[in-house]
């Protein structure tokens, strides 16, 4: 065990003697591994802030929150037309689940359209207005900062009042507390009774803090009709209980829309779980995909250190004699080789990550993610392991060579 | 007493394209401790092949060699290398050093091969530079010094393991005449001191320092004789100079 330490450790000694020896042709072979290494660990950076950008997005919907629409999330399927030519999802649903169900805790109609939105002089254009129900805030999950939202009474009268996202309410009022005051919402006048909190972005796509939320009942006089398509919320009463409620909407559903038996559901009730197990099979998809093409310039890297380790083995034929004759067993050869083209690629691989951090810096401006510490340590291993089987072929060559020849060589 | 190299009926071919050479055709030779052997002969003769075969740098193609009662003929590879390791110290024409190891490493090598520990290893090779008399370079690369000191350097590497035999391959080929006598005196201090040592050289000067002379032809043993008028050095003084 000592002596195999003892070789390592010349082995090592007689690596970093190489390298040092061949500054410009190290740095130059090492720059292969270093791209390679970057280019892996920045996808493996993105990667992870994809998921981590997913899994925030999709708290948010909510894991006990059914969602009745026309349209189902994930795979379509072939089903396109059918879909399309489904009935409407209408407020008279909403209302029927409301009335019938026994499991649901909140029962909450949304619809939306996109207005500008005017406060004296100012203007913010193209603000999304929900129309909804008293009881959004129970089945979205947002919370408001100041003021409030409109309760049953104002929801049901279709008052004309709203509670405005974060954005709109910097962007209105950015010197004055907005509650009480009266803002024009497509050309109609609105009071303003609260304000929420900053929610971010859905999928970094859209904000979900440039909306106001009115009542819906007040939407469908002003925006659009109360016969237009809308989604219905529908939040359980607790986890356990998702796959009931969601059996017992089902069927409130069918009878609203006056399905016969044998007709199958002309509607989606969509949740959480859906979207998650659609991303896990794109996610899983892009991750293989992305690596597999930034993993090719990590063998493309791999290719020029055994490039430059045969050339390394045939320089250096004469030594490989001289320690073959005082000797060197087979298996000293083979070591020294390897830890050298293993050296190489761990510098490299170390580079790599040094050039790789600050860039995964700038990555996390627009996509929330950080290099999790088992990209830095895979890097690793794999700028290690890239090393010693590029290297495998030319240290096999080097340990097999004849001592006399080796030793003729000039 | 049992010898310290037995060759029997040693032959060496290679295939050259059709050909078949015969480097080596039929060599017996015992070699009994403490000899002082010279192997002579021209270019061709085979006297390089025979000392790759003593060296186990080489196997025959067919005969038997048994290097202190140990059959070697037929080993492989990494039994050569510790055999090599162990029993065989080598000095080179060229002096072989590796060029970016100090005097202290090159002359450590062998130690390492063999699995010597650090510390054991530094005082062997210590002692082994102080016999040459290149303690003050310790440290010095082989392109700092002299070609005399680098062949000092190259027998204190062949030494510091203690071999069975020292097997010296043209040692004054590539120095001046001054410097070589050194060289040779320094063999003589060492054969003196009871090690065995095989030279295999083309001039018949530096044969005459050894007690016995093996000349070969066509790789045939065409003379094996003791050497009467050996030369004697009357200032050994100068060894260390």
């Amino acid at each position: 065990m000592k002596f195999v330490f003892d070789e390592f450790k010349e082995g090592m000694a007689i690596a970093f003697a190489a390298i040092r020896a061949n500054k410009m042709r190290s740095v130059l072979t090492t720059l292969g591994i270093v791209i390679g290494i970057v280019s892996v660990t920045l996808m493996g950076t993105a990667i992870e802030g994809l998921d981590r950008a997913f899994n925030k997005s999709i708290a948010m919907l909510g894991s006990d929150v059914l969602y009745i629409q026309k349209w189902p999330w994930g795979d379509r399927g072939d089903d396109w037309w059918i879909i399309k030519n489904r009935k409407d999802v209408r407020i008279k649903q909403a209302k029927d689940i409301e009335k019938y169900s026994e499991l649901a805790k909140a029962v909450n109609p949304a619809t939306g359209a996109m207005r500008n939105i005017k406060y004296g002089q100012k203007l913010v254009e193209n603000v999304i207005v929900i129309g909804t129900g008293s009881e959004w805030l129970e089945t979205s999950g947002a919370t408001i900062a100041f003021g409030r939202f409109f309760n049953r009474l104002e929801g049901d009268g279709g008052r004309p009042v709203c509670s405005i996202g974060s954005e709109v309410a910097a962007n209105l009022f950015p010197n004055e507390n907005p509650v009480g005051k009266v803002i024009k919402i497509g050309g109609y006048a609105y009071r303003v009774l609260g304000v929420f909190d900053k929610q971010g972005s859905f999928l970094g796509l859209q904000s979900l803090d440039n909306r106001v939320y009115i009542p819906i009942n007040r939407f469908f006089q002003e925006f659009m009709s109360h016969r237009s398509d809308i989604q219905i919320m529908v939040k359980a009463k607790s986890v356990a209980d998702l796959e009931n409620t969601k059996e017992e909407v089902r069927g409130i559903l069918r009878k609203s829309r006056g399905l016969e038996p044998k007709e199958p559901d002309d509607f989606a009730i969509n949740q959480q779980e859906l979207l998650i197990q659609t991303f896990n099979t794109i996610g899983g998809v892009i991750a293989a995909v992305g690596l597999f093409i930034t993993g090719m310039s990590l063998f493309v890297g791999g290719i020029g250190i055994m490039n430059i380790m045969f050339v390394s083995v045939t320089e250096r034929t004469r030594e490989i004699g001289i320690r073959k004759a005082i000797g060197a067993p087979r298996r000293t050869i083979l070591l020294q080789f390897l830890i050298e083209s293993a050296a190489l690629c761990l510098i490299g691989g170390i580079i790599g990550i040094i050039i790789a951090f600050p860039i995964s810096l700038i990555i996390d401006t627009f996509l929330p993610t950080a290099m999790p510490l088992s990209v830095v340590a895979i890097a690793l291993l794999v700028s290690v392991i890239v090393g010693v089987i590029s290297g495998f072929l030319p240290a096999y060559r080097a340990s097999r060579l004849d001592p006399v020849d080796a030793l003729r060589y000039e | 007493m049992s010898s310290i190299i037995q060759l029997s009926n040693i032959t060496k071919f290679y295939q050259v394209g059709e050909e078949k050479v015969h480097a080596l055709d039929g060599v017996s030779i015992q070699i009994q401790k403490n000899e002082y052997v010279a192997i002579m002969g021209p270019s061709g003769s085979g006297k390089s092949t025979l000392m790759n075969i003593i060296g186990c740098l080489d196997t025959p193609t067919s005969g038997l060699y048994e290097l202190n009662s140990t059959n070697v003929s037929d080993m492989n590879d990494n039994e050569l290398a510790k055999i090599r390791n162990k029993e065989i110290g080598f000095v080179f024409q060229t002096f072989n050093l590796l060029a970016r190891s100090d005097v202290l490493h090159n002359v450590e090598l062998p130690l390492i091969y063999g699995g010597i520990n650090s510390a054991e290893r530094k005082k062997l090779a210590r002692a082994a530079i102080e016999r040459v008399g290149l303690t003050d370079r310790i440290h010095h690369k082989p392109n700092e010094l002299s070609g005399g000191q680098r062949q000092r350097v190259s027998i204190a590497r062949a030494l510091v393991t203690q071999p069975s035999i020292l097997l010296a391959d043209e040692p004054t080929g590539n120095l001046d005449t001054k410097t070589g006598d050194e060289i040779m005196m320094l063999f003589d201090m060492l054969h003196k001191e009871g090690n065995t040592i095989i030279l295999v050289t083309h001039e018949e000067d530096i044969a005459l320092h050894a007690h016995r002379r093996i000349r070969l032809r066509d790789g045939k043993m065409e003379v094996d004789e003791a050497i009467k008028n050996r030369k004697v050095f009357t200032q050994p003084k100068t060894v260390m100079a």
